[in-house]
């Protein structure tokens, strides 16, 4: 190795380190006790470690449940984005109809429009829906997703059109063309999105906070969010177990998962957000 | 298809094929768009349009609404509290944006020269996954102004040095942000970048190195130009979602005590689900979509004397 790779490897240590130092802490904070926070404040290391935090953090509020809704949002979210997207991006991709380029402008226009701008008549809408502290607010309004309809439609195109010809041929209808032919095909693109579709869900805090009272139906962040309110400053290390309770699980599934994951977002760009 | 036209009358034929197949398609199209045609316009349009109408009307959802004409705009745009929330905005984007994406280039760069880059990329990408609460309360603790703020504690111990309130301070708040913002997208901004530069080809840096270039000369001639695209893309998208950053802010110091943390965003929130000012929320929220377009658009305009599209 020459003399610029060991300078590289050492800025990108340190660099990776500080990226690092929070989740060091995180989990240094999230074992140590009151007594020890007011009384040797600066020491690094727990002593005792305190283990207690995280059974107090899991006894007062329901995480276990709220993974289980953060799960099966996430997952509902993935199937009807992949699916209705995938739809949408056939149309505009293969078939020719008036306005689709009209249509697709509006697609794009609209992506442009931060969620912000729309939250208090979205609000207004599900409250007259009655779908407010109800977990549709999270499921039926994310369908809407221009982006994944961009990003699959560039997928469809780039999948030969004599794989469709060849299918019609054979007598396929639209339908199984559309299932049997291009969505395996564009399986790359039904990963990247899917995964991050799932992250984007899966972390999502605003709506969450805006359309969800009961404790029972909280995802992880708004859970975590709500239990830092109770004890924030006071107790560090409680709230911090709490962090790593929810923090922890997602990190593995990351790790297991990095090079999927990183690609796809690398490849998309947007990341979701 | 041709070959299936009746041959006898050519021309009539086809043409009552095509005109068949064409309704059929339109029908088809119509059945694979429904799903997100309607999603988009029954939670998007419809909700944009409604944001629209209630930015001109005084409304607290359950008295009858009046119609004020472009009062709302007037008054956000005088108000001391709006303006200084506008001025909060652009600081984060200024503060984030530029060092932002310079420390993600200057990482990407780093990692596409050396071998076995796997496990940084994996460590700068840790944040990017990590649900935004979870990071303000890691942050919240790191940079608290008590003994158990670590960062603090460690330039007193280490350099003397006497470290700001960086979350009760109405100045600083801002750069704790914006730290924290910076740590959370770097990595994703990382591989962006990275999947940029493994687009250009490598004979091209030999040929500069051949030239006589140094690493300098050759990032500058070289790299830059070719990466240009990626860097605008990338510039676009970290300034949009730093005008719409909140959950971060809302959970690291609670913008209701500290004035030097309260953006647009926050605003919005604040008048409709707290105030419950629906009008004068639509109208701040618009405002934001207005500056966020005009920004974009700026950009795209710069875009053209700047960017390189030919490789």
């Amino acid at each position: 190795m020459r003399k610029g790779q060991v300078a590289l490897h050492a800025s990108l240590s340190i660099g990776g380190l500080l990226m690092l130092f929070p989740f060091v802490w995180m989990i240094l904070m999230s074992f140590k006790g009151t007594p020890q926070m007011l009384n040797n404040p600066t020491d690094w290391l727990p002593s005792p470690w305190r283990v207690a935090n995280y059974s107090d953090a899991l006894s007062e509020m329901p995480f276990g449940l709220a993974y289980w809704n953060s799960f099966y949002i996430a997952a509902l979210n993935v199937v009807l984005t992949l699916l209705t997207s995938a739809m949408a991006a056939y149309a505009f991709a293969r078939i020719r109809f008036r306005g689709s380029n009209a249509l697709f402008v509006l697609f794009l226009a609209t992506q442009m429009v931060p969620s912000q701008v729309t939250i208090v008549p979205l609000y207004l809408l599900l409250a007259k829906l009655g779908w407010v502290d109800s977990h549709l607010s999270l499921i039926v309004p994310s369908i809407a997703n221009p982006f994944a309809v961009f990003l699959l439609r560039q997928f469809i195109r780039a999948v030969p059109v004599e794989l469709e010809e060849a299918g019609r041929l054979d007598g396929a209808g639209r339908w199984r063309i559309f299932w049997s032919i291009v969505l395996p095909n564009i399986r790359p693109g039904l990963g990247a999105l899917g995964i991050i579709t799932f992250l984007a869900s899966w972390n999502s805090f605003f709506f969450p906070m805006i359309f969800l009272n009961t404790t029972e139906l909280a995802t992880v962040p708004l859970l975590l969010q709500r239990f830092s309110g109770q004890h924030g400053a006071i107790d560090y290390g409680l709230t911090l177990s709490a962090a790593a309770v929810a923090v922890v699980p997602t990190l593995i599934a990351f790790l297991i998962g990095q090079r999927k994951i990183i690609n796809s977002m690398a490849a998309s760009g947007l990341g979701g957000k | 298809m041709a070959v299936l036209t009746d041959t006898r009358r050519p021309r009539a034929s086809a043409h009552a094929k095509q005109k068949g197949v064409r309704t059929r398609d339109g029908w088809w199209a119509t059945f694979f768009l429904a799903p997100q045609v309607i999603g988009l316009l029954v939670f998007l349009v419809f909700p944009l349009g409604y944001a629209v109408v209630l930015a001109f009307m005084s409304w607290d959802g359950l008295n009858p609404a009046t119609w004020v004409g472009f009062d709302n705009f007037a008054k956000q745009l005088t108000d001391a509290d709006f303006l200084r929330s506008i001025w909060n905005t652009v600081k984060l984007a200024i503060l984030t944006v530029p060092l932002g994406l310079a420390l993600a280039i200057a990482i990407a760069v780093g990692l596409n020269n050396i071998k076995g880059g796997n496990v940084y990329r994996v460590l700068y990408f840790l944040p990017v996954v990590t649900s935004s609460v979870a990071a303000a309360l890691m942050w919240q603790v790191i940079l608290a102004n008590d003994e158990n703020g670590v960062l603090n504690t460690t330039l007193r111990n280490l350099f003397g040095i006497t470290g700001p309130d960086w979350l009760g301070d109405t100045g600083w708040v801002i750069v704790a942000i914006a730290i924290v913002t910076i740590w959370s997208s770097l990595g994703l901004n990382v591989v962006i970048f990275l999947a940029g530069l493994q687009t250009i080809p490598p004979q091209l840096m030999e040929a500069a190195k051949i030239d006589g270039a140094g690493p300098w000369r050759a990032f500058r001639s070289v790299t830059l130009p070719l990466l240009s695209p990626t860097i605008f893309f990338s510039t676009v998208v970290a300034v949009i979602s730093s005008f719409q950053a909140f959950d971060q802010i809302f959970v690291l110091v609670n913008p209701k005590n500290n004035e030097g943390a309260r953006t647009i965003v926050y605003e919005v929130y604040k008048l409709g689900f707290v105030e419950f000012k629906l009008g004068m929320s639509s109208a701040a929220a618009l405002i934001l979509l207005v500056l966020t377009l005009i920004v974009t658009f700026v950009q795209f305009g710069l875009q053209k004397r700047l960017v390189h599209y030919d490789a």
